[in-house]
């Protein structure tokens, strides 16, 4: 077992029997620095959205007029916002809006996308034709102009910003995925399944999907990321998600008016987009290069 | 050339029916009647039906789609809603703007981004690569519409040596060119390291160093010359990033362009502005990409058209 891996990792790991792309992975991502401080950012900002209501407590979207724009203080680390609440209490509730749109939208990506692509490339001929011109449609448009566009269609609120950013991921899921899809298919145990009577369901969920689980892991990091990005994006142009939800985006958006007087109010909830989005890319970073260093986004 | 620039005009026509397409559906999948979205809120029953009437609202969905696509052809796509002025009026009025803004913030990324690139890839793994790389990322990472914030604080706010917004001088125009820049910047400089280290590892880089050429030259004529092509793809791509950060920029400075347009149009529902602004964005990337196709015979004759 150990001799039929390619490159193998040297010590302990090798001796374990690395086995899997994803094992292997795993051993080589220990090691890169970048990927690890990604990760544990991301812990700390689930850590942050599960345990919200311990870290800070009150309700974070209580207005307290006689505390507004106060800056940051011992009583309040980062000051309060122009209704006067507590922004610390606003980023770190800000953190399960945030995530659970970044989980949300990576999901929709996930549940439309893979299967779209795992079909356009499998069956190919018509139907992958019809798929990659629809493909080609949403692909002429920039990312977040087309979440823009379907915002302005859908309305706007948590759901729509879910469904719009979701929508705009799920081209690229599918390219993604067909493009694996089309040299995968053209292994001999996929020939070998096909030939033994295997139904195509079970071919595509045992033998092909599988094979194409890395790109789709690298994909879904920085999707995250990228997903972030986009719900900040449309909460800043108050289009996303409402006040008075503490969202990052919404707050920045709201922040900006009193840029002048008080900086603080837009510099923290900044700060945390920036360092969520920074935390996905340096761990998607990371993954591509230790599960698949040739695969490139 | 010519033939393969009409090849490839004609290869844009499946995305400009689908753009049409997607607009199309769009205006369909509003809730209420399209005729009173498109006719405003203050809209009398006898403007909502003069515009059922004009855009055929009673007529089969192909028909309808028909006459959306000839109507389009002839960029006539209705009245703002909030200001009754043709829709086409109002977004070539803000098009030069944002035209101003994009080119700008790309001639900014290319003049940091790719010298930048070049830096990292003649001294891979020192310091001053992991800087350029470290830089690169926050950029990727960075919001534009926080990063442009923090500029206004700093040099409007702190400094007071910009303005913070509007347009009227060359100096409006800094802020938001550098704001947009950084989202671009860092892609760019990623592409250019890439595609340098590989071409510096190339037999015919090595041939030039044996020739006893200068590392300058090595460096500009040989390498980079050959390490053009992801760069001009990867500056043609991000102009479509550009465009979704343009309406994030715009927001910030209070700068008169289609992203803003945009967006005070989805604020105030007005849908035909909307479709229009998003028609000219969809042109103006299909465009880019065509120019960008065409750079690359230009750059490289050894590709060919056939």
């Amino acid at each position: 077992m150990t001799e039929r891996t390619p490159k193998p990792v040297p010590g302990k790991d090798q001796a374990k029997g690395l086995d899997s792309p994803f094992r292997r992975g795993w051993a080589k991502l220990r090691r890169n620095k970048a990927a690890l401080v990604g990760g544990c950012m991301i812990l700390i900002y689930v850590a942050c959205a599960l345990l919200a209501p311990v870290l800070f407590s009150g309700n974070p979207s209580a207005p307290n007029l006689g505390k507004s724009l106060e800056p940051p203080s011992r009583a309040e680390l980062l000051g309060t916002d122009e209704l006067g609440r507590s922004i610390l209490g606003r980023v770190i509730y800000g953190s399960r809006i945030s995530l659970l749109i970044a989980v949300g939208v990576v999901a929709f990506g996930l549940i439309v996308g893979v299967p779209l692509g795992l079909i356009s490339g499998y069956y190919r001929g018509k139907i992958d034709f019809g798929l990659q011109r629809v493909t080609d449609m949403l692909l002429s448009f920039p990312g977040f102009l087309l979440a823009l566009a379907l915002v302005a269609i859908l309305g706007v609120g948590l759901e729509n910003t879910v469904i719009s950013i979701g929508i705009s991921m799920v081209p690229i899921y599918i390219r993604l995925v067909r493009g694996c899809v089309l040299s995968v298919r053209e292994e001999v145990y996929v020939e070998a399944a096909r030939a033994s009577g295997t139904r195509d369901a079970v071919i595509l969920l045992r033998h092909i999907l599988p094979n194409v689980m890395v790109p789709i892991t690298v994909q879904t990091s920085l999707g995250m990321g990228t997903a972030i990005l986009f719900a900040a994006g449309l909460g800043f142009l108050g289009i996303g998600v409402q006040p008075p939800t503490p969202e990052w985006g919404a707050m920045l958006g709201s922040a900006r008016v009193y840029i002048f007087n008080a900086p603080h109010a837009s510099t923290f909830p900044g700060m945390a987009i920036f360092l969520a989005v920074l935390s996905f890319n340096l761990l998607g970073d990371g993954l591509r290069d230790a599960l698949d260093p040739r695969f490139k986004l | 050339m010519t033939s393969y620039i009409i090849k490839r005009l004609l290869s844009t026509i499946p995305v400009l029916i689908g753009i049409s397409l997607l607009l199309f559906i769009m205006l369909r999948m509003l809730p209420g009647d399209p005729a009173q979205v498109l006719a405003g809120q203050m809209a009398s029953p006898a403007d909502i039906e003069l515009i059922r009437t004009q855009l055929g609202l009673d007529k089969p969905i192909y028909v309808q789609y028909a006459s959306f696509l000839t109507r389009l052809v002839r960029f006539d796509l209705g009245r703002s809603a909030r200001t009754q002025n043709p829709v086409i009026e109002e977004v070539w009025a803000r098009l030069p703007n944002t035209a101003l803004l994009a080119v700008a913030a790309i001639t900014l990324a290319c003049l940091f981004g790719i010298p930048a690139g070049v830096i990292s890839a003649v001294r891979p793994y020192t310091w001053i690569d992991y800087t350029f790389t470290l830089a690169a990322l926050f950029g990727i990472s960075m919001p534009v519409f926080w990063l442009g914030l923090m500029l206004v604080v700093l040099f409007s706010v702190t400094l007071k040596v910009l303005p913070a917004g509007g347009t009227g001088s060359w100096q409006n125009v800094i802020l938001p060119s550098v704001t947009l820049a950084s989202f671009v910047v860092a892609f760019i400089a990623r592409m250019t390291r890439a595609t340098m280290l590989e071409v510096l590892s190339q037999d015919y880089t090595t041939t030039a160093r044996s020739k006893g050429l200068k590392e300058r030259v090595v460096i500009i004529k040989h390498a980079l010359k050959n390490a053009l092509i992801p760069i001009i793809t990867v500056v043609g791509l991000q102009f479509g990033l550009l465009l979704g950060g343009a309406v994030l920029t715009e927001t910030v400075f209070a700068w008169p362009g289609l992203g803003r347009l945009i967006v005070d149009s989805i604020l105030a529902r007005d849908y035909p502005v909307i479709q229009g602004a998003i028609l000219i964005f969809g042109l103006l990337y299909i465009m880019v990409n065509l120019t960008v196709d065409v750079i690359y015979a230009f750059v490289d004759p050894r590709i060919r058209y056939d």
